[in-house]
Parts: structure tokens; C-alpha cells; sequence
């Protein structure tokens, strides 16, 4: 019963932790300037000048929604992720889907594809190769038709550091793109615009759902998995689901606005820790802050150099998230429930 | 003609080219206890995961009540067929309640709640296991007799009709071994379980089983009553070591007296 309440509470909190981040975001005007959440409920409501009204809804809105639906989709893959592979390192970026994507996007960037505009190539290179990494990690640890954990990581990690070299290599050789190619591995919420978002956020809404529903088997496996076949989970097919399901929330995620690291690993460890093991309650509640977090690192990015512009947004979400993860992993190691 | 609720026919099973069993046979009868005995590494847990469908056979079947296991979808094997697992950590903070809760789960769909029936039948399985003060401790914080206990409840939580036990007295105090498989005894009879109890502990299957079977060279050697296969000879060929069944003068219950190692 207690245990219920805290959970409702913790709930109410992130709920309104992340209308909070949401009307931060949307304040931001230039430099270290933003509006007060007055001005920023009136201008949404049509109610404030067109010169607000403009600022909030044009040009913060896109950056804002684009970031609410990347950071739930990353932040409950993560969540997914270590859940189905036992496994606390076990994210997006570990099995080498981020550097997959980078390799895709880096290539369109420096080889302008003919008749196809860079706004269309870049996500759907990033799409492929991400795509194309997965599959090829997921081969690469199967063996006798059965896949292990641990040589999934390390294929995952293998991979992943050839990967980036690649894309390290196509920077060094890229000359005046290097810029575009770096701003695109940082990541960047301001790439996507409303025409993209319409796209990626019913694709992602509707993944992050079907991983939710998976919740139950999940706490099933993360007992083992011969608890998880006693109870009648085709640990297979789930453990093939999830990894499918995230590739697609990944692969979109990456292609519209970048790699943002940190989100999916760090999001569902802290709720963990805060809240318990189950899924249940930790999958929806890590899209709540999952999209929280990457909102106030976002507003952090614009205002914290403005002479410099905007920071990237992979940058700010680790400097931000390392030191909480690192404070709550020191403070409550014993119950962090990794053994 | 009498259907056996489990039974195996010419079952093989290969890890990785190895052969780990090699045509095992095997009827379970209604309601009995059943003991498999061998030695470590005689394929007797992997014969235990062949029964409940969480490794299919290379050659041979298990049949269900008559059906084949390969024809019935997993979930519904759960439905019929409960396991109480070797007592092995689990490092997630879950509740004991959140646990013994998961044994619904071969009963029902991707997002279907838990029902008053659900709740029901999770408060007797915690009442019929003495869990009653703990079901709101974290399962990582308890001993190895406790988390055996949570095991039991989530088992009764599947209302299984078969019961199958891996080692049930490994890792455990010999106090907490008794209570494990005097609990189990006693619910197997007030529901008429079918119970299947992989082990090596001699004393404790004379104890507690009805019939045993043995396991010798990944071959089922024999199978029948405690007179009829635990003789010295076949305890010698299969464990090496001199041993003779017998009655424990005290509680007038049948067990293993464990001479050493044979001679020969």
C-alpha cells in the first residue's frame, strides 16, 4: 500500500516535472533571454503579441515536440533494453545503432546524393544503416539459431567502434561539411521540423506502446530467463520483438535529429533506483522522463553559451545526466539491483 | 485405457553435438511423487526442461495428458505444468508479492489486470507457504529457504496439475530442506499434485517419493519403487558410492543410509 502511494506520487511529480520542462523549453527567445510561463501559456493560447506568438510557437514548438517524442522513445528503449538482456549497460548506443546511424548520415552529408535533397537523404541513410547494424550485430552473436547476452554486447561494442571510426574518418576527409557532419553526430532537436515530426511522432508513440505492453514478460526475464520459460514467455520472440521495436524507435529518432547519447541508459537506472524494478511502472514513467530530461537539457543548451550559439544537445545531456547517474550510483550502490 | 498426465517416449537430446539424453522412457502417474535421480551432469535438469517445453526434444516426444508438447503452445504447457526453480539469486528488488503474482501469467493476455479471482488465489498461496509477514520484502534480501518458499507460492499461483522440482535441496540448510519438501509433500497430496523432483540427494528422495527413477549414461536405467531401484548395486553403478535403503528407526520413514564411497 505504501509502496502504491509513493508510486502515485512519484507519477504526479514526473508528470508535472515534465509540463515544467515543456513550458522552460518553449520560453527560450535568444542568448541567455526567455519568457516568463505567463507569457508563454498566452502566447500558445493566441493571446500575446505576433513577435511572441511567433518565437514560442514556430520556432520553439517544432524543437520542443520533436524533443518530447525523442527523448520517451529513447528513454523507454533503454528501459526495454536492459530489461530484456539482464543487462545494465545494455542500450541503443552499446549494441552500435547510434554509430550505425552516424555512418549513414555522415555519408549523405559528404556525398550529396543527385536529385534527392539532404533533408530526405540524411534520415533515410541514417534509417538504413541503423537498420543494417542491428541486423548485423544480431547475425554476428547468433549461434546454433540461439543468441547470448553477453556476445550481443560485444558484437554490439565491436561493431559499434568500427562504426565510428568510419564516421571519424568521412569527418577528417569532409573539409568545409565537417561541421554539418559533426553539429548531425552531436545531435540537434532543432533539425526536425514540423513535416518530420508528423512522421516520426506516431511512429515512435506507437513503438514505445507495444514495447510497454511487453512489460509483464519483461519482469519476467529480468528474473532469468528459465523463470521467464516456466511461466510460459517465448523468450525468443520477445527478446526478437524488443530488439526490432527499438531498432525502429532508434533508427527514427537518429535520422531526424541526430545521435543524443545518455537518455536510454541513464533515464530508466535512475527511476530504478528511485522507484523499483517493475517495468510496469518504470516503461511509461520513463517516457515521461525521458522527454523531461532532454527538454531541460535542451533550454540548458541554448543558454549556457551564447556567444558559442547552441550547445549539442549530446553534449549538455552528458554533462547533465553523468553526474546524476554518478551521485545516485555512489549514494544507493547497494540497491541499484545490477549484480 | 489410463492416460498418463506426462509421459516420455524415446526422448534424445543433443547440446552442441553432445548427446545429453540418449532415449529416455518415462511414464508419470497421476498424483504420484516421482524422484529422478543421477549423478551431476547425467542430463536429469535438462530432461526436467524437456518436460515443460522450455528445450524441445531432437528425437522422441513428451505427451500432455496424451499430446504431444512440440503441438501445445508454450503458454498453455504454463497453464498446466508449474516448476519450482533451483533457489539462484535474483538481484531485482522485486516483492515477494510481485513475484508469486507473476504465476497468473500463463493465464492471460498482453494487458489484462489482475482480477479479485487473481488476488484470491495469490493471498492462499501466500497463507499455504507461511509468507504471510514477508510478501512485502524485496525478494534479493532473503535467504535461500525463503526465496524457495516464494518459488512454491508462485507455483500454486499456476494451479498446475504437475509440479516439477529442480533440486530442491540444493544450496539450502538442512533444516530448510525438510520444510521445503515437507510443504510440497503436503500440498501435492491436499490437491492431488503430480510432483517430479530432480535430484541427487538420496536420503531426501527415499524420504519423500514414491517411485524413482534413475538416470545412468544420459539412459533411463530403471524406474519403479524405492525397493525396487534404489538396491546397493544400482546406487553403486550410478552414484559410486556404498549405500543401502533403509528405515529411519525414528520417524519410521524410508531413507538412504550413506555408507562412503564404494569400494570397488
Amino acid at each position: 500500500m505504501k509502496r502504491k502511494i509513493s508510486i502515485l506520487v512519484a507519477i504526479a511529480a514526473i508528470l508535472a516535472i515534465t509540463i515544467v520542462c515543456v513550458m522552460l523549453d518553449l520560453s527560450w527567445i535568444s542568448g541567455r533571454d526567455y519568457y516568463s510561463f505567463k507569457e508563454v501559456w498566452d502566447a500558445l493560447m493566441g493571446n500575446e503579441s505576433w513577435g511572441t506568438e511567433y518565437m514560442v510557437r514556430e520556432i520553439n514548438a517544432p524543437r520542443v515536440v520533436a524533443g518530447l517524442f525523442v527523448g520517451a522513445g529513447l528513454a523507454v528503449c533503454g528501459a526495454a533494453m536492459q530489461a530484456v538482456f539482464r543487462n545494465p549497460l545494455a542500450s541503443p548506443y552499446i549494441l552500435g545503432l547510434s554509430s550505425g546511424a552516424s555512418v549513414g548520415a555522415a555519408l549523405s552529408i559528404l556525398f550529396a546524393i543527385p536529385f534527392i535533397p539532404l533533408a530526405i537523404a540524411t534520415p533515410l541513410l541514417a534509417f538504413v544503416t541503423c537498420t543494417g547494424t542491428m541486423v548485423l550485430v544480431y547475425l554476428m552473436s547468433r549461434a546454433g539459431g540461439y543468441v547470448k547476452t553477453e556476445t550481443l554486447i560485444l558484437s554490439g561494442v565491436a561493431v559499434s567502434s568500427l562504426l565510428s571510426a568510419i564516421v571519424s574518418f568521412l569527418t577528417f576527409i569532409s573539409g568545409e561539411k565537417l561541421e554539418g557532419i559533426v553539429f548531425w553526430t552531436m545531435g540537434n532537436l532543432g533539425n526536425a521540423d514540423w513535416n518530420e515530426i508528423v512522421l516520426m511522432a506516431p511512429i515512435i508513440v506507437m513503438c514505445s506502446l507495444l514495447l510497454i505492453t511487453q512489460a509483464k514478460s519483461l519482469n519476467a526475464m529480468m528474473l532469468g530467463d528459465i523463470h521467464a520459460l516456466d511461466l510460459g514467455v517465448d523468450v525468443r520472440k520477445v527478446r526478437l520483438f524488443i530488439l526490432f521495436i527499438t531498432t525502429v524507435i532508434v533508427a527514427v529518432a537518429v535520422a531526424f535529429v541526430g545521435t543524443i547519447g545518455f537518455i536510454g541508459l541513464v533515464i530508466p537506472h535512475i527511476l530504478r533506483i528511485l522507484l523499483g524494478p517493475d517495468n510496469r511502472v518504470i516503461m511509461p514513467l520513463s517516457m515521461f522522463a525521458g522527454a523531461a530530461f532532454i527538454l531541460i537539457c535542451d533550454f540548458l543548451s541554448h543558454i549556457v553559451a551564447p556567444s558559442y550559439g547552441t550547445l549539442p544537445i549530446g553534449v549538455a545531456t552528458s554533462l547533465i545526466g553523468a553526474p546524476i547517474f554518478i551521485y545516485l550510483l555512489i549514494r544507493r550502490r547497494r540497491s541499484v539491483g545490477w549484480s | 485405457m489410463v492416460v498418463n498426465p506426462l509421459e516420455v517416449k524415446d526422448l534424445k537430446y543433443t547440446y552442441s553435438k553432445q548427446i545429453v539424453l540418449d532415449g529416455v522412457d518415462l511414464k508419470i502417474e497421476e498424483g504420484e511423487i516421482l524422484g529422478i535421480l543421477g549423478p551431476n551432469g547425467c542430463g536429469k535438469t535438462t530432461l526436467l526442461r524437456n518436460l515443460n517445453k522450455n528445450l524441445s526434444p531432437d528425437g522422441g516426444c513428451v505427451l500432455l495428458d496424451g499430446s504431444d508438447l512440440e503441438q501445445i503452445p508454450k503458454k498453455e504447457v504454463a497453464q498446466s505444468i508449474a516448476v519450482v526453480p533451483q533457489t539462484n539469486e535474483i538481484s531485482f528488488s522485486f516483492t515477494v508479492r510481485d513475484i508469486i503474482a507473476m504465476g497468473r501469467m500463463p493465464f492471460k493476455k498482453v494487458m489484462d489486470p489482475e482480477t479479485r479471482d487473481d488476488i484470491e488465489l495469490i493471498d492462499q498461496a501466500i497463507e499455504a507457504t507461511g509468507l504471510q509477514n514477508l510478501q512485502d520484502r524485496r525478494i534479493n534480501t532473503m535467504s535461500g529457504g525463503e526465496r524457495q518458499r516464494v518459488m512454491i507460492a508462485r507455483a500454486l499461483v499456476q494451479t498446475p496439475k504437475i509440479l516439477l522440482m529442480d533440486e530442491p535441496t540444493l544450496h539450502l540448510d538442512i533444516n530448510t530442506q525438510f520444510e521445503a519438501l515437507d510443504l510440497v509433500s503436503k500440498l501435492a497430496r491436499e490437491k492431488g499434485l503430480t510432483v517430479v523432483i530432480v535430484s541427487h540427494d538420496l536420503p531426501m528422495v527415499a524420504r519423500y517419493c514414491d517411485r524413482v527413477a534413475m538416470i545412468h549414461d544420459h539412459k533411463m536405467m530403471c524406474v519403479g519403487t524405492l525397493q525396487e531401484v534404489l538396491t546397493p548395486e544400482n546406487m553403486r553403478t550410478v552414484f559410486k558410492v556404498d549405500a543401502e535403503l533403509g528405515i529411519d528407526s525414528k520417524t519410521g520413514k524410508q531413507t538412504v543410509f550413506l555408507h562412503g564411497v564404494s569400494s570397488d
